[in-house]
């Protein structure tokens, strides 16, 4: 009897071994797979409700962590949300993180590579890690003229930035919303909230359409035209361009007209001074037939077109120029490089490109961040300017300027002038059928010692409304950052 | 009949000095919930501290004086497992607000007191076997007590195990668990030697006859009829395996564990095609990662929420109270041991199954060292449970096993359990107390031996 008893106890033993083993599994070898689990909510909880750094305008939170009384111990809460819901972006139970929120999580949270110290501190000390403060670039009355400047029901987008360093003064677009609706503990609410928001005809609920949507930029392309034309050695700032009133195509019923306001129809030769002034299409339209559609498309990519590695504030949508993509017909080359067809670019993009000229044809990444400073204020780092590419010559960068400032001085973007301040600039409008446009200015002053670069973008609208809203408004942006 | 020698010592004080270092652990760990939980030491701490301590202390003196010889190492076990039960219950009390902990308390003292019944007024384990068929009939009626229009409470969480007495709600089936095992050890202690002459041998194997067969079917009907008008499949398994252990115990013939495996897949099969809610358990087992198996009513979202717990707590745990149990459904009971895991660690859960296997095998050992069939069966089927018990849902929490509806031992809110397992307790005591008690004292109960010394000896030395 007891040589069985022994064997039920080997039995019974068979049984812990058999718990031992699948606690171990669970508990140690399984605890990563577990934890990235989709449906785990608990790695995301954990995270939630602790507290995070605030993000600092002007220093002033305008995101920052609040106790409640509740299990989640803290509340993100969004101060001044419509104005700055495309820069923060939302840090969502429910949802996920976006926008700084995401990018810069690391260092709200205190859990970035350079707290490495802090956190083994932290392992004996026990204390909770403490999140970095993050200062952005952004100039909170400039934002909110910038804000003010695009009327509610037009899905437009203004960016303010700085040339020299890349560093982003204003960016606000509309539709806005308020992302404290987003970042609720309560489920039905988030729920509820989203269902509403979703049906806002242009919103975009994770960024800013500054930089998250892509637009026909139109005219403000020709300035990569010209880029490319000087480059290639075939033209030079004297060249005489063909202006026929029209484009036609040898096998095609399709013609392309050259732009019906301004003073393009009193020329059918003009200087590039000419037709930049009045944005005559025909001669671009030559210009990058001349050249052919691998010329235009290695122009574009220098100045940032085609790609998507741009991940600031949160991934960049990559703006297109189609010549990457296949042959182009003669009429869709001659299309594309006036900027329409399916040429299509963010007005972060077209910021950038303006920003290269008024820079030297240096291309400096753009952003956000000014300073990142431990709780006790010790900075962390600071706003370092980083080059992102060359995109064209010095020389070139000043020819092409220099014809800018005659776009304000003598051309239709003469709205943009500032009194005592020579400014640099190129309106766009980018046809898209039944009359209405996407409206362009981009710019940039003084030209002679760039400061600021302004990028106006209204879409959908009659060519007086935007003309209105464009080259106008980016005059009161160069003052008031000039503060002239 | 068979039994090992051990040297005749109390050890009552090995007893007290472990008993002190478990009530130590219980007073850590509820004074860790309190501090990590920013609660002050208020009155119920040490009152609690008070009980507990009073309790255990009463339960060794009386084993001082009851069951001198009976092994030191049970009681202060138990003391720890159920103390650290009730310190993580008041733990998800303070974040659920429920009163569990209070009731846990007064269970707690009711079981200790009912243990101590036991060895105070049972002189010999012994005694227990003149009962033999009226456990069988006490067994049936608490099975049958949750069918019962009028005591019967219901439906609960699937299973229709719990009776309810004014207040009170109770599970009859965690009682049955000893009943039965006094039967089935009463049963087959007297029924052993015909069980094993009688029969054909085909090959190794010894077959037994259809008539001893009759317990068995017995038992698996009585298993089969759980699972099927109780919906409990965890005491199902229980109650077929407690009765495979005995009666292999009883006859040595592995033919037994045969028969029983190829009636448990029978069985299974059946089960398996012929009800949904077995069916659904295994589909939810292998499936419990898909977020429709997840979301679903009866799905997987209790054991993978448990996966989740443990993972968050990894090696070292989260610390008492600093876990995060609320997503965690029936916490304090059938989830108790993912709670632990997530706030002690993978380390605090080897810790607590090292003091299950420390108890199983000292019941073991009481099951080695008696003198008497009807003891070593009864140990041996008691242990058995325990260590099946703990394996049924130990194994369901991890995953290891389809989640099945058990209390783990001690340690999880429920009064019947706690109930169950403090007899069990008593129970084991007692024999260990006969199996360690010398045997030449003048006091013995047969004249017969006192006069015969060469039958004493033979009983002294172990059989080889």
């Amino acid at each position: 009897m007891n040589a069985a008893i022994r064997n039920s106890w080997i039995v019974a033993i068979a049984l812990f071994a058999l718990l031992f083993g699948s606690i171990s599994y669970v508990q140690f070898f399984a605890v990563d797979s577990l934890n990235d689990n989709p449906s785990n909510q608990r790695q995301l909880v954990k995270n939630f409700c602790s507290s995070r750094g605030p993000i600092l305008v002007d220093g002033q939170a305008i995101a920052e962590s609040v106790a409640t009384n509740t299990d989640c111990k803290y509340q993100r809460k969004y101060n001044d949300p419509l104005l700055y819901a495309g820069l923060t972006g939302f840090f969502s139970k429910w949802s996920g993180k976006y926008g700084l929120e995401d990018v810069m999580s690391p260092e709200l949270t205190g859990n970035s590579n350079d707290a490495i110290l802090e956190r083994i501190a932290q392992i004996f000390t026990g204390e909770q890690l403490q999140g970095r403060s993050v200062e952005l670039t952004i100039d909170s009355k400039i934002q909110q003229m910038a804000f003010d400047m695009i009327p509610d029901g037009i899905g437009g987008s203004i960016v303010v930035n700085n040339p020299k360093t890349g560093a982003i003064i204003a960016m606000a677009s509309k539709p806005s919303y308020d992302t404290n609706l987003m970042a609720t503990h309560n489920k039905a609410d988030f729920d509820a909230s989203m269902a509403e928001l979703v049906k806002v005809p242009g919103i975009n609920l994770f960024g800013s359409s500054a930089y998250r949507k892509l637009y026909s930029p139109g005219s403000v392309f020709k300035i990569i035209d010209t880029a490319a034309a000087l480059e290639s050695g075939k033209y030079n700032k004297d060249s005489i361009l063909p202006n026929p009133a029209e484009l036609t195509f040898p096998g095609m019923d399709y013609a392309l007209p050259n732009y019906a306001y301004g003073q393009c129809y009193t020329k059918d030769k003009a200087s590039f001074a000419f037709a930049l002034e009045n944005s005559c299409n025909t001669p671009f339209a030559s210009i990058a037939l001349d050249l052919g559609q691998d010329a235009i498309t290695a122009q574009a990519e220098k100045f940032g077109f085609n790609d998507n590695s741009l991940g600031f504030p949160s991934a960049v949508e990559g703006s297109r120029f189609p010549g990457s993509q296949g042959v182009l017909d003669d009429a869709a080359l001659a299309q594309s490089a006036i900027g329409q067809r399916d040429v299509l670019a963010s007005p972060l993009q077209i910021a950038m490109m303006t920003s290269a000229i008024a820079n030297g044809g240096t291309q400096m990444a753009p952003n956000l961040v000014k300073t990142v400073r431990t709780p006790d204020l010790k900075t962390v780092s600071s706003l370092k300017p980083e080059v992102l590419r060359q995109s064209t010559t010095p020389e070139i960068a000043a020819q092409i300027s220099e014809w800018m400032v005659s776009v304000v001085d003598n051309g239709i973007a003469s709205a943009a002038a500032v009194p005592g301040v020579k400014v640099a600039g190129k309106t766009g409008t980018a046809e898209l059928g039944d009359g209405l446009n996407n409206a362009w200015f981009t710019g940039f002053a003084p030209a002679d010692d760039p400061q600021v670069v302004v990028t106006i973008m209204m879409p959908q609208v009659d060519v007086p409304t935007g003309a209105q809203l464009t080259s106008p408004n980016a005059s009161k942006l160069f003052k008031a950052v000039l503060k002239k | 009949m068979s039994q090992l020698l051990t040297v005749a010592k109390p050890r009552r004080n090995t007893e007290l000095l472990l008993l002190i270092l478990a009530l130590g652990v219980s007073a850590m760990a509820n004074a860790l919930v309190n501090l990590n939980l920013g609660r002050t030491f208020d009155n119920d701490f040490f009152t609690q501290i008070a009980i507990l301590s009073g309790l255990s202390l009463a339960f060794h003196v009386v084993l001082r004086f009851k069951a001198k010889y009976a092994d030191p190492v049970i009681l202060p076990v138990v003391v720890a497992l159920n103390g650290i039960g009730l310190a993580v219950i008041h733990r998800l009390d303070i974040t659920s607000g429920d009163t569990a902990a209070t009731r846990q308390w007064m269970w707690t003292s009711l079981a200790v007191v009912a243990a101590i019944t036991v060895i105070w007024f049972l002189r010999d384990h012994r005694i227990l076997r003149r009962y033999t068929y009226i456990s069988l009939l006490v067994s049936v009626v608490l099975l049958i007590l949750p069918l019962v229009p009028g005591i019967s409470a219901g439906n609960v969480n699937g299973a229709t195990v719990w009776i309810s007495l004014g207040p009170f709600t109770f599970q009859p089936g965690e009682i049955a668990k000893i009943t039965l095992a006094i039967f089935f050890a009463g049963y087959l202690s007297s029924n052993r030697d015909l069980i094993l002459l009688a029969g054909k041998k085909i090959g190794p194997l010894q077959l037994p006859r259809m008539r001893d067969m009759a317990p068995m079917i017995v038992a698996w009907l009585a298993s089969v009829g759980v699972l099927v008008f109780q919906r409990d499949l965890g005491s199902s398994i229980l109650f077929f395996g407690l009765f495979m252990v005995m009666i292999y115990v009883a006859t040595s013939r592995v033919s037994w564990i045969f028969i029983g495996l190829a009636l448990i897949a029978v069985g299974g099969v059946a089960a398996y095609q012929i009800f949904p809610h077995v069916a659904r358990r295994i589909d939810v087992w292998v499936n419990a990662f898909d977020p429709a198996y997840i979301g679903a009513d009866y799905g997987s979202f209790q054991v993978v929420e448990g996966l989740f717990g443990l993972a968050n707590g990894g090696l070292m745990g989260t610390g008492l109270g600093q876990g995060s149990p609320d997503k965690l459904p029936v916490a304090n009971s059938d989830m108790i041991i993912a709670v632990i895991g997530e706030e002690l660690g993978l380390v605090g859960l080897f810790a607590i199954l090292c003091l299950y296997a420390l108890l199983i095998a000292r019941g073991f050992r009481a099951a080695l060292g008696t003198r008497d069939a009807f003891g070593k069966l009864l140990a041996v089927g008691l242990s058995f449970a325990v260590a099946l018990q703990c394996f049924i849902i130990i194994g369901g929490v991890t995953r290891l096993i389809p989640l099945t509806g058990l209390t783990t031992p001690f340690l999880s809110s429920g009064g019947s359990s706690l109930l169950a397992n403090w007899i069990i307790v008593a129970l084991i005591l007692k024999i260990s107390d006969a199996a360690r008690r010398p045997i030449d004292v003048s006091a013995s109960s047969s004249p017969i031996e006192q006069l015969s010394p060469i039958d004493a000896t033979q009983k002294e030395v172990p059989s080889p």
